[in-house]
C-alpha cells in the first residue's frame, strides 16, 4: 500500500496524456497524408483528385479506412500464421516508436509545472531513432518471408538491402552533425539552433544526403522498387489484404511524417520560429502561447517536407536495383565520409588554429 | 545492314557529362516543370454539376416525340425494332378507341414500348428508320442504377412532355435539342 504513495502519479498521467495525444496526432496526420498524396498527385497531373467524399474530399481517408476494415482478411494457407500477422505489426510499431523522442514544442506551464512537449528526452535521442528505424527492416523482411511467395521474398530482400544500405550514409551524416552539436539529444540540438542559425547552413551537403536517405528509408519513389506494382507484383505486401495491408501502407506514411519531423529538427531548427526571437516572445506574451506557435511552426515545416516527398514522387521515374545500390554504396557513402572529414577539419581548425 | 528508309537516325549514346552524372540538376529541372503544372487550369469537368457541350448529332437516350397538338407520333410499326442491331426495342400495338383521338395520331399506337438500355448501343439506326419522326436520340446520358430491371425504359419514361398540358417541361426538354426539320 505504501508504495502507491511514492509513485509519482503526476508524471505518469502527464506522460500518458502526452503519449496518447502524439499517437493520435501521428495517426491522423498519416490519414490525411493519404488525402494530401492524392490531391498533390492530381494537381501535378492536371486533374482534380478526390472532391466528392466531403468538402474538397476531406472525408476520403475515413472512407478508405472504413473500406480497409470491411474487406475480407485473406491469409494464405501455407504461410506462417504468427509471422504473417506480426509483420505489419512490427512495421507499425517501429514507425510509431520513433515519435517518442522528437521535441514537438518548447514547454507549457500547466498548474505551475513545466511540461516539456516531448515524451522522452533521452540523451541518446538520435541514436534511439536510428536503432528503431533499423528495427523497421524486420517488418519488411518478416512481411515478405511470411507470405510464402517467392516474389514477395525477393522484393522484401531488395527492400531490406536498400534500407540498410542507406542507413549507413545517414549515420555518417549524423556523425558530422554530432561534431557540430556535441550532443545526441534532440532537444539540445533544437536549442542550439534557436537563434536562427540552422544546421542546414553549416552542412548543406549533409542535408541533401540525409534527404536522399530519408527517401530510401521510407521506400518512397524514386526508391520504391520493393513495393512497385510493375516490379515483382506489388512487392512484399502483395499477399496482404484488409487492415494488415492498411498497416503496411500506413506505416509508410507515418515513417514519412517522422522522417520529416527528424529532418526538420536536426537541420531546420525544429520548433524554432524563424522570424521571431523565441525567448523574448515567451516573456512578453506568455510561455503557453509560445509553445502553441512553436508546435504550429514545426508542423508547417513538416508539411513542406511532406509536400516535397510527394512532389518528387510524381517527377522522377524509379531507380533500377543496381543503380540504387550503386548510388547508395559508391556515391553517397564516399560523399558522406568526405563531408565528415571536412567538417572535422574545420571544427579542429576553429578550435586550435592551423 | 542497310537501313530501309533514309529517315533512320542514329541514336546518340554519349557518356554522361559531369552535370548529368550528378542527377540533381536534371531532377531540379524536372521538378520545376511539375511545379508549373500545379498552377495550370485543369480540364476536368465537375460532372454532374456541369456537363460538357455536346455536338448537335450526339446520340444519347431515346425520346418519343409528340406532334404540335400533343398527340403521340409513334404508331408501333416496328421498323425501329427491326433496324436495331442489338434487338433492344420491343413493343406492343393496340387500336385507337373512338374517344382517344387527342392522344394518338393514327389508328394504331404503341401500348407498350420498351427499350433495354443495357442492350442499346446508341447507334441511332432506330432514329433513321422511323417513318413518323417519333424516335430520336437526345443529349441525356444513361444514369447509373443498382439493378438491371430499372434499365428497361418504358414508354412513359421516354415520352417527351405534352406541349399543350405541360409547356414548361416540354420547352425544357426541347431546349436541349434544336428543332428537327424533316
Amino acid at each position: 500500500m505504501h508504495v502507491f504513495l511514492t509513485i509519482d502519479w503526476v508524471l505518469i498521467i502527464e506522460k500518458a496524456i502526452l503519449i496518447s495525444i502524439i499517437i493520435a496526432v501521428s495517426l491522423i496526420v498519416a490519414m490525411y497524408e493519404t488525402w494530401a498524396e492524392r490531391k498533390v498527385a492530381a494537381v501535378i497531373q492536371d486533374r482534380r483528385g478526390p472532391n466528392r467524399a466531403g468538402p474538397m474530399g476531406l472525408f476520403q481517408p475515413l472512407a478508405d479506412g472504413l473500406k480497409l476494415f470491411m474487406k475480407e482478411e485473406i491469409v494464405p494457407n501455407l504461410s506462417n500464421k504468427f509471422l504473417f500477422i506480426l509483420g505489419p505489426g512490427i512495421a507499425m510499431l517501429t514507425a510509431m516508436m520513433t515519435s517518442a523522442v522528437v521535441p514537438w514544442g518548447g514547454h507549457l506551464i500547466l498548474f505551475g509545472k513545466n511540461v516539456y512537449l516531448q515524451i522522452a528526452d533521452v540523451n541518446i535521442g538520435i541514436l534511439y531513432i536510428f536503432g528503431v528505424v533499423s528495427m523497421g527492416v524486420y517488418g519488411v523482411m518478416i512481411g515478405g518471408w511470411a507470405s510464402n511467395n517467392k516474389f514477395s521474398l525477393l522484393a522484401a530482400i531488395r527492400g531490406a538491402s536498400q534500407i540498410i544500405s542507406y542507413e549507413l550514409a545517414m549515420g555518417l551524416i549524423l556523425i558530422a552533425v554530432l561534431m557540430l552539436t556535441g550532443s545526441l539529444s534532440l532537444r539540445t540540438i533544437v536549442e542550439q539552433q534557436l537563434d536562427g542559425t540552422y544546421y542546414v547552413f553549416y552542412q548543406p551537403v549533409g542535408f541533401i544526403i540525409f534527404l536522399i536517405c530519408a527517401f530510401a528509408e521510407c521506400n518512397r519513389t524514386p526508391f520504391d522498387l520493393s513495393e512497385a506494382e510493375s516490379e515483382l507484383n506489388m512487392g512484399y505486401h502483395q499477399e496482404y489484404s484488409s487492415m494488415k495491408l492498411g498497416f503496411f501502407l500506413f506505416a509508410e506514411y507515418v515513417n514519412m511524417f517522422i522522417s520529416s519531423a527528424v529532418m526538420a529538427t536536426i537541420f531546420w531548427g525544429g520548433y524554432d520560429i524563424p522570424i521571431l526571437n523565441d525567448y523574448l516572445f515567451g516573456i512578453h506574451h506568455g510561455q503557453n502561447l509560445l509553445a502553441l506557435l512553436e508546435v504550429i511552426c514545426l508542423f508547417m515545416k513538416i508539411s513542406v517536407f511532406i509536400f516535397f516527398f510527394m512532389w518528387v514522387r510524381w517527377t522522377i521515374p524509379r531507380f533500377r536495383y543496381d543503380q540504387l545500390m550503386n548510388l547508395g554504396w559508391k556515391a553517397l557513402i564516399p560523399l558522406a565520409i568526405l563531408n565528415m572529414l571536412i567538417t572535422g577539419f574545420v571544427v579542429l581548425y576553429k578550435q586550435y588554429g592551423l | 545492314m542497310q537501313a530501309l528508309t533514309s529517315k533512320a537516325k542514329q541514336v546518340e549514346r554519349k557518356p554522361m557529362n559531369f552535370w548529368e552524372k550528378l542527377y540533381l540538376p536534371a531532377i531540379f529541372k524536372g521538378m520545376g516543370i511539375t511545379f508549373k503544372h500545379i498552377f495550370r487550369k485543369k480540364p476536368t469537368i465537375n460532372y454532374p454539376e456541369k456537363t460538357r457541350p455536346f455536338s448537335p448529332v450526339f446520340r444519347g437516350v431515346q425520346v418519343l416525340n409528340r406532334d404540335e397538338e400533343g398527340r403521340e407520333r409513334c404508331t408501333a410499326c416496328g421498323l425501329c425494332a427491326v433496324a436495331c442491331p442489338a434487338e433492344a426495342i420491343t413493343m406492343e400495338a393496340a387500336e385507337r378507341l373512338p374517344g382517344e383521338e387527342h392522344l394518338y395520331r393514327e389508328e394504331k399506337y404503341a401500348v407498350k414500348y420498351e427499350i433495354n438500355m443495357l442492350r442499346c448501343i446508341f447507334c441511332g439506326l432506330c432514329e433513321e428508320a422511323c417513318p413518323k419522326d417519333a424516335v430520336y436520340l437526345s443529349e441525356t446520358i444513361v444514369p447509373s442504377n443498382y439493378s438491371r430491371k430499372t434499365f428497361i425504359y418504358s414508354k412513359q419514361e421516354m415520352l417527351i412532355p405534352n406541349p399543350l398540358t405541360e409547356p414548361e417541361a416540354y420547352a425544357k426538354a426541347r431546349g436541349l435539342r434544336p428543332e428537327k426539320n424533316d
